[in-house]
């Protein structure tokens, strides 16, 4: 029970502070002093009390979006375990509710964007939807390794199954991992395929997206996008860190500092990569596609 | 015995019900009224009638002693015939209805008689080809069905491009029945008889069995859209009245997916091949599918080929499910059958829907063509409000039906990755990752149809001030997308009888379940809908509380944007067209730009259907020219043809005589 507790508390409360982490990074690298490690919850604050600006072209999905969004992306978050410990909400075939979840999102950021009736957000719009169409084979052929191995339809039981497999699985791993990592880049729409402090908006894809929402709208989908960046950060950790100490309390806090670092991760990549040019971005998803789907193969022989 | 007989007097009253109005007066509205109080009162026998016959377990099936040529008339009801009757009831019902304020005869005088006729006949001719139980008597049925929806495709045959669409319709399905013929003249060979009961492993030989597999495979896929056989959809469905398209989308190529599944339940277990043959033509029906619905930029169009794309997903799912009882699983069985049949329930909702929907908005603008809409949800919201529904239903998106069908599929095709034995599994995964394909590029397609026609603003003024269509026409879209939301929700009120169908593949004797897991399902949509509720109540009433300023769009810097700078429909499916260029081989026609002030000029591009154009066409059109030399022989004088007549008699004695025949 203290542990689903902890889990919702958690899953609430600590995405902004990985932004702020990486961030931080980004800083760090560019020699800067940076903004504060809890900037985001700032924002976040400051935004709730601020008035709204809505365009007269919108309907009630520019307003519902970010909402559903929000919702959608938590619900995911609820059942991925956060390490060693259960998820809150676990059954068998829940791995496709997962994943129907983010689609969900992705359908009400892209219906929200296209209705302020803008070219540019519409282009945004476009881009979302037609890399969706690489980064989910990509998804599902990590799913498809797990399930395999685990023998278990059950998310939480899948993203447990490195901490017990045996050498001969490593390689799968090792391919489903890296899949997974250029997965949560696109996903989370950092470098190297989009740049979330660009403001050309010719170039940008989740961004441009959300250019005419204001006040606690944006807030909210500024706390969703983190969200989203925790919750896929958690599946990849259990691939990336297949640790587990025993002690409930070393355990999370185990899992906090994993969570740390790949914040720290992603900022290393963040600055030391350059944007792809958006042509090339495909083939960065292809690259996903390849790799998870050759560890699908691996577990073939 | 009752319940049968009241489908039979429903299908009965459907056939009839368009009698009165199809030879009374030209522009009779009570005629028209008429022909749909009977079709309604004909699909409430129906549903009455199952409901009796699916709480009583007495045994159905009736046969009359009158013999039709060669045949009998025999029915019969049983689940599976249940399953595929539910959707036959409900959706030419309230098509009906719609049609009353969409299709008015009095505005329609030359078409609208023979409309109410022909509607009526489709309809009831599908109840009879579903509780059919003798090939020759299905056939019939299945004929009358044919025909019924070429003369209500081709309505309007004034116009070329529907009467383009209505011969190839006529063309492809009469070469399906061709098949239809040769499978039911072989089963009759192996068999001894046309009656559709189960046959015995023993009579066939492997050959056989592969033939009968294929012929299915080929004769009911021309009905049912599976590609490549797809050729006559698109252009029939965007061509027909859409209350018309409703039911033969939702309903009629479903026909197609019951004789697979029928006779597919009479053949002995298949070999291991027909099901994975089944799952791959199901991943690239919907592949391609749904990527052609990209490419398109008519509303109708685009709804007909994500038609397609459903039939792929409901195709995987038998395919599964074959493979399962070719391994002797249930689970694949179950989740694999179970799951499509569940999805030919769904598609049958909102698909309707969608379809119901396109003929509200084509009232509103006049036009199919989504790059001249936009901005509709101002003017018509509650059509908007239902077709966003459909859009997240079709999508598989939870918290709608769609979802659950389609987790139902995935679910079996993980299940034989997770317990697979070797030579199942890796196809079963490639269909994991090829339906998720699938629904991402469904969801691109339904995003972008959405958005061109309903958000933004309108990229060409309207001077038809669109609005909500009439009651008449709004309450069956409601009742579509209430069947969409309760189906998504609460799964377990269809399932038993799902299962039921289900379980004529399995082995009576072992037991299995698809509700299990199921409640989560509803738990977990209530969930989203409820909190996403509650708090956009919340933020919205904060919104309020802070009234912000309200302005246009922000135009990124741009000092006069106009409501044709919006991104179109073809601009949003462009990157995913590209990506498909090999498949869809889009037609672009470019300004050439010459001189320095170059004169006004156009840029257009569409996506045609390859497979129409570039493969049938060209068989069609050398078969054509090759027969053509046989005009020779056509001299057109009548001395001439009994010359032939004369030599042909002469030649049969000939060979008679000479005993060459014995």
């Amino acid at each position: 029970m203290i542990n689903i507790f902890i889990h919702i508390a958690l899953l609430l409360i600590m995405p902004p502070l990985l932004l702020g982490v990486i961030n931080k990074t980004k800083a760090l690298f560019a020699g800067r002093r940076g903004p504060p490690v809890l900037q985001l919850y700032y924002d976040l604050f400051k935004l709730a009390r601020k008035g709204v600006v809505i365009s007269e072209v919108t309907t009630w999905v520019f307003t519902a979006a970010p909402v559903i969004t929000l919702v959608a992306i938590t619900l995911a978050g609820l059942m991925v375990p956060m390490g060693p410990f259960q998820s809150p909400i676990a059954f068998t075939g829940d791995l496709i509710l997962f994943a129907y979840l983010l689609a969900l999102s992705r359908f009400f950021t892209t219906t929200a964007a296209l209705d302020t009736g803008s070219a540019f957000e519409g282009m945004g719009a476009a881009r979302e939807v037609t890399f969706a169409c690489l980064s989910e084979p990509a998804l599902f052929f990590a799913l498809l390794v797990l399930a395999k191995m685990s023998g278990s339809l059950v998310l939480t039981d899948m993203l447990h199954t490195p901490l017990t497999a045996g050498s001969q699985s490593a390689a799968s791993l090792v391919l489903v991992a890296a899949g997974l990592f250029i997965l949560l880049l696109a996903e989370n729409s950092r470098i190297p395929v989009d740049d979330p402090n660009t403001h050309l908006e010719l170039t940008m894809i989740h961004e441009v997206m959300v250019l005419d929402h204001s006040g606690p709208l944006l807030g909210i989908i500024l706390y969703g996008a983190a969200v989203k960046l925790f919750v896929l950060s958690a599946v990849l950790l259990h691939i990336v860190f297949p640790f587990q100490s025993g002690s409930a309390l070393l355990d999370w806090s185990l899992f906090v500092i994993e969570m740390l670092f790949t914040a720290v991760a992603v900022g290393v990549v963040e600055s030391v990569m350059a944007r792809l040019q958006m042509r090339n971005v495909q083939h960065l998803l292809i690259a996903a596609i390849l790799l998870c789907g050759f560890g699908f193969v691996l577990l073939m022989r | 015995m009752n319940g049968l007989w009241m489908i039979l007097t429903a299908a009965g009253l459907m056939m009839a019900s368009g009698f009165p109005a199809g030879f009374g007066p030209r522009r009779s509205r009570t005629a028209q009224c008429l022909a749909t109080v009977l079709l309604v009162l004909g699909s409430l026998t129906g549903l009455s009638g199952l409901a009796i016959v699916l709480f009583s377990s007495e045994p159905c099936a009736l046969s009359f002693p009158w013999h039709l040529p060669w045949g009998s008339f025999s029915v019969g009801l049983d689940a599976l015939s249940a399953v595929f009757l539910i959707p036959v009831f409900i959706v030419p019902a309230l098509g009906s209805v719609y049609g009353l304020d969409y299709w008015r005869q009095s505005d329609h005088p030359d078409n609208g008689r023979g409309l109410s006729l022909f509607y009526g006949l489709l309809a009831g001719a599908m109840v009879m080809v579903v509780i059919a139980r003798d090939a020759v008597l299905l056939l019939i049925f299945w004929e009358i069905m044919a025909l019924a929806a070429f003369f209500l495709a081709t309505a309007e045959n004034e116009k070329p491009e529907v009467r383009r669409a209505g011969w190839i319709y006529l063309v492809a399905t009469h070469t399906g029945t061709v098949c239809l013929l040769a499978l039911f003249a072989l089963l009759r060979q192996v068999s001894g008889s046309f009656a559709l009961s189960a046959m015995d492993a023993g009579s066939l030989t492997s050959g056989v069995a592969t033939t009968l597999f294929i012929l299915t495979v080929i004769g009911f896929g021309f009905k049912a859209g599976i590609m490549p056989l797809h050729v006559w959809l698109p252009g029939a469905h965007a061509n027909a009245p859409s209350h018309v398209s409703a039911v033969m989308s939702g309903v009629m190529l479903k026909m197609g997916v019951y004789g697979i599944i029928r006779m597919l339940t009479l053949l002995p277990v298949t070999e291991m091949w027909n099901g994975e043959l089944l799952l791959s033509l199901g991943a690239i029906t919907g592949i391609l599918g749904i990527a052609f619905a990209i490419g398109q930029s008519d509303i109708k169009r685009l709804l007909a080929y994500s038609s397609i794309e459903n039939i792929g997903i409901i195709t995987m799912g038998i395919g599964l499910a074959l493979i399962g009882r070719t391994l002797h699983r249930v689970d694949f069985i179950l989740l694999g059958l179970g799951g499509a049949l569940l999805h030919v329930w769904n598609h049958s909702l909102f698909k309707s829907l969608l379809f119901l929907n396109s003929g509200a908005i084509m009232h509103a603008v006049h036009t199919r063509d989504m790059n001249r809409m936009g901005g509709l949800a101002k003017s018509m919201p509650r059509t908007a409000g239902l077709f966003i529904l459909g859009a997240i239903a079709i999508c598989g998106l939870p918290p709608l039906n769609g979802f659950v069908s389609e987790w139902l599929i995935y679910l079996g095709l993980f299940q034989s990755v997770e317990t697979g034995n070797g030579i199942s599994w890796p196809a079963a995964g490639i269909g994991a990752v090829a339906l998720a394909m699938i629904g991402a590029l469904s969801l691109a397609c339904f995003v972008k149809i959405y958005s061109t026609v309903f958000l933004g603003q309108p990229r060409f003024p309207n001077h038809s001030a669109p609005h909500d269509p009439k009651p008449l026409m709004h309450y069956p879209m409601f009742l579509l997308a209430a069947g969409c939301v309760v189906l998504g929700i609460l799964p377990q009120l269809g399932l038993p009888l799902i299962q039921r169908a289900a379980a004529q593949w399995m082995d009576p004797s072992i037991q299995g379940s698809l509700l299990a897991p199921i409640q989560w399902i509803s738990k977990a949509a209530l969930v989203l809908i409820v909190v996403s509720r509650l708090i956009i109540a919340l933020v919205r009433k904060k919104i309020r509380k802070q009234p912000g300023v309200s302005i246009g769009t922000w135009g990124c810097g741009y000092a006069q944007p106009t409501p044709r700078m919006q991104y179109t429909a073809t601009s949003f499916g462009e990157m995913l067209v590209k990506r498909f260029r090999w498949a869809l081989r889009p037609r672009t026609q470019r300004p050439v730009i010459a001189s320095p002030f170059p004169h006004k000029t156009g840029f257009s591009t569409e996506v045609p259907d390859t497979v129409l154009d570039r493969m049938v066409l060209p068989v069609f059109q050398y078969t054509g020219r090759q027969i053509m030399k046989l005009r020779l022989l056509q001299q057109g004088r009548t001395e001439i043809y009994l010359l032939y007549m004369l030599i042909i008699l002469l030649f049969l004695f000939c060979w008679e005589s000479l005993g060459i025949g014995r």
